[in-house]
């Protein structure tokens, strides 16, 4: 049996509180506050303590997905980014850059959140980028 | 935040404005109680009576949409007994005449008529935060959320630097974020005007220096905002979509608007944890992973940088975010690849002053607090410290504005919105946890007892709440925590899509923010 504990930052508000994933066997079974982190020195909220939850939900999407006549079909990954690739670059060609817009996320990393903004301004060549701070 | 998180607990004085601090940033509330054990004064204002509200030494509930008024009740009292920070204002700030010209005629009687704050609660309040430095401010979407958004923030710049309390430890004006990566994103240039660090799009050496490090020219035409893209979807202008780790569809305002933007569009992809309420109308969904599958950094409401390690792989065939942009942009034509989340943080933080000084090694674990612009720089606990960034702060004089829509004989109450303790923005992690969907189930209305008795409704009762945009139903809670006259919807459930309700028009002007925070609507029984 493999136990770790992993350090991570809290993704259910702005507060950043440091946890630790209890990891056995590749499977994240709890979620422990970081004791000597600034934020939440020891402590969580409700939410914090069942942080993994959500990681191990049987709801998760575990493929990419292609509506086709109105129906999700599962996929691989070489599809759906080739298909999502070419009907950008087909509304580029037709309507412009500018038609199109690009939401990044308050979820995801900061490395992931510069890599969109590249991409919206850098290979689509459109400053339509916003994301949910507003919302 | 201009201060720091920890540096609450050792304010003099802290004043929560339009943020429910214990449901939804409980570990800043667990420092404000502390600043309490340890002798500060507290004070709350807040259109309802919120957690924290029973602590505090002094708590208003001001009407929705009153925030300016309230805050130059407040300027106007500080200078008409002097308590204003006589030398701070001369060395440090400019534009205090106009301030005072301003708040000289919001007297507490004009307040009382737009706030419906009492005078001798507007003085006792005014007198504990100007009398008890420093003063820490709080505010959140409760002060943003408004078609005055703008001039709220501004009110409580100016109520802060008007006692000396901005650029101080323990003082500050401090927005609490509610997103755990909004600041990141927004400092990575996640917005229509400015790339990372807040170098604008439409400074000509900002998009050379990003063209020359890109490899491609940077457009220089300001983008559309979020609140923008909706017109441009429905007059067609806007034909493609990718939405990343977010579920518009619930959080925009004005649902059934939204909603028919969406299906204007030639193509939508969303990529995502779960088949959310946007994902479910996409063409193409891709399934990223979790935070608890990939490596990188986080950056908190207090400025703070901090890594996420990787603790298991991917679940199922999902991959990791930057993957799936790499892999999208390399298939568009434009190669990228990096090797980790690493190779991409030193890359930005190349491009970035206020980051420049970071990088995996220095972050750590308790993370570093931007602006750190050099690998010695020990990172910034709070900003504007003997000089503000912009050389002198800047008073605003700001009237009062009233919100796009107040009650009337048709839509008699004020519907106002936000978040449970339970349940995270819109539930589409926090619903599927078993821990949390036990606390609250479904949606709900909160309705002061008065005003269900002049319904006619009782606890539990379904009623159809109706604005100018659609129509919901809820069951009732019956609960003293919003004033008679206003209720309460939170926002996470999507069979009471809150939504549907908000007004999708009224938005501050500069900043783009929809009103979520004010409606008017007519509440009846649903009778079957």
């Amino acid at each position: 049996m493999e136990c770790k504990l992993v350090p991570s930052v809290c993704s259910y508000c702005g507060t950043g509180c440091g946890v630790l994933f209890e990891v056995i066997n590749n499977k994240i079974v709890g979620t422990l506050p970081m004791k000597t982190h600034p934020v939440n020195e020891g402590k969580l909220c409700i939410k914090g303590w069942n942080l993994h939850e959500h990681v191990n939900s049987i709801l998760r999407l575990k493929q990419p997905l292609v509506k086709t006549f109105g129906r999700f079909m599962k996929t691989d990954w070489d599809e759906a980014i080739q298909l999502t690739a070419d009907r950008f670059k087909e509304i580029i060609a037709k309507h412009g850059p500018d038609s199109i817009g690009v939401l990044v996320s308050a979820k995801i990393t900061n490395e992931e959140n510069y890599l969109a903004q590249k991409l919206a301004r850098a290979v689509i060549g459109t400053n339509n980028v916003d994301h949910c701070a507003r919302l | 935040m201009t201060n720091s998180i920890a540096e609450i607990e050792d304010a003099g004085c802290v004043f929560i404005i339009g943020s429910n601090t214990t449901a939804c940033h409980p570990l800043i509330a667990r420092r404000v109680i502390r600043a309490k054990e340890k002798g500060a004064k507290l004070i709350v204002a807040d259109p309802r009576n919120i957690q924290l509200s029973r602590f505090a030494d002094v708590a208003v509930n001001h009407r929705l949409g009153s925030d300016v008024a309230l805050l130059n009740g407040m300027m106007h009292i500080i200078i008409k007994k002097g308590w204003h920070a006589e030398d701070y204002i001369a060395s440090r700030t400019e534009g205090y005449d106009a301030l005072e010209e301003m708040v000289s005629r919001f007297t507490p009687e004009k307040v009382q008529a737009i706030t419906g704050v009492d005078p001798g609660d507007l003085e006792e309040m005014t007198r504990l935060y100007a009398t008890n430095p420093p003063g820490s401010l709080l505010y959140a979407m409760g002060i943003t959320q408004h078609t005055t958004g703008v001039d709220n923030v501004k009110s409580c710049c100016n109520l802060a630097m008007l006692c000396g309390y901005v650029g101080v430890r323990g003082g500050g004006v401090n927005p609490l974020r509610g997103q755990n990566n909004v600041q990141g994103a927004c400092d990575m240039g996640g917005l229509p005007n400015v790339v990372t660090g807040y170098q604008p799009v439409a400074d000509e050496a900002v998009r050379e220096k990003f063209s020359k490090a890109w490899g491609a020219e940077l457009p220089a035409a300001t983008g559309l905002t979020i609140t923008d893209m909706i017109p441009a979807m429905l007059e067609g202008k806007l034909k493609g979509l990718y939405v990343i780790g977010e579920n518009p569809k619930l959080s925009d305002p004005d649902w059934n608007h939204f909603n028919h933007a969406l299906k204007r569009l030639d193509f939508l992809v969303v990529q995502e944890l779960f088949l959310s309420e946007t994902a479910q109308v996409a063409d193409v969904v891709l399934a990223g992973a979790s935070v608890a599958e990939k490596d990188g950094t986080f950056t908190n409401t207090e400025r703070r940088c901090m890594r996420i390690n990787k603790a298991i792989d991917p679940i199922g065939n999902s991959l990791a975010d930057w993957e799936i942009i790499c892999r999208l942009s390399t298939a568009m034509g434009y190669e990228m690849r990096y090797d980790n989340p690493e190779e991409i943080f030193d890359e930005m933080a190349g491009l970035t002053k206020s980051y420049a000084g970071m990088s995996y090694a220095r972050i750590g674990l308790d993370g570093l607090q931007w602006p750190c612009p050099d690998k010695d720089h020990p990172g910034t606990p709070y900003l504007h410290k003997d000089q503000f960034t912009r050389g002198k702060g800047m008073f605003f004089a700001l009237d009062y504005k009233d919100p796009a829509e107040l009650p009337d004989e048709e839509y008699p109450y004020f519907l106002t919105t936000g978040r449970m303790f339970a349940h995270f923005h819109t539930g589409t992690m926090t619903r599927i946890s078993p821990h949390l969907d036990v606390e609250q189930k479904t949606g709900y209305v909160d309705i002061h007892p008065e005003d269900a008795a002049k319904m006619e409704v009782r606890d539990g009762d379904m009623v159809v709440l109706s604005s100018r945009r659609g129509d919901i139903e809820a069951p009732v809670r019956l609960t003293r925590s919003v004033a008679p006259g206003t209720i309460f919807l939170p926002i996470h459930f999507g069979e009471v899509p809150t939504n549907v309700l908000t007004n999708a028009e009224a938005f501050d002007p500069l900043a783009k923010i929809p009103e979520f925070k004010v409606s008017a609507v007519k509440v009846h029984k649903l009778v079957l």
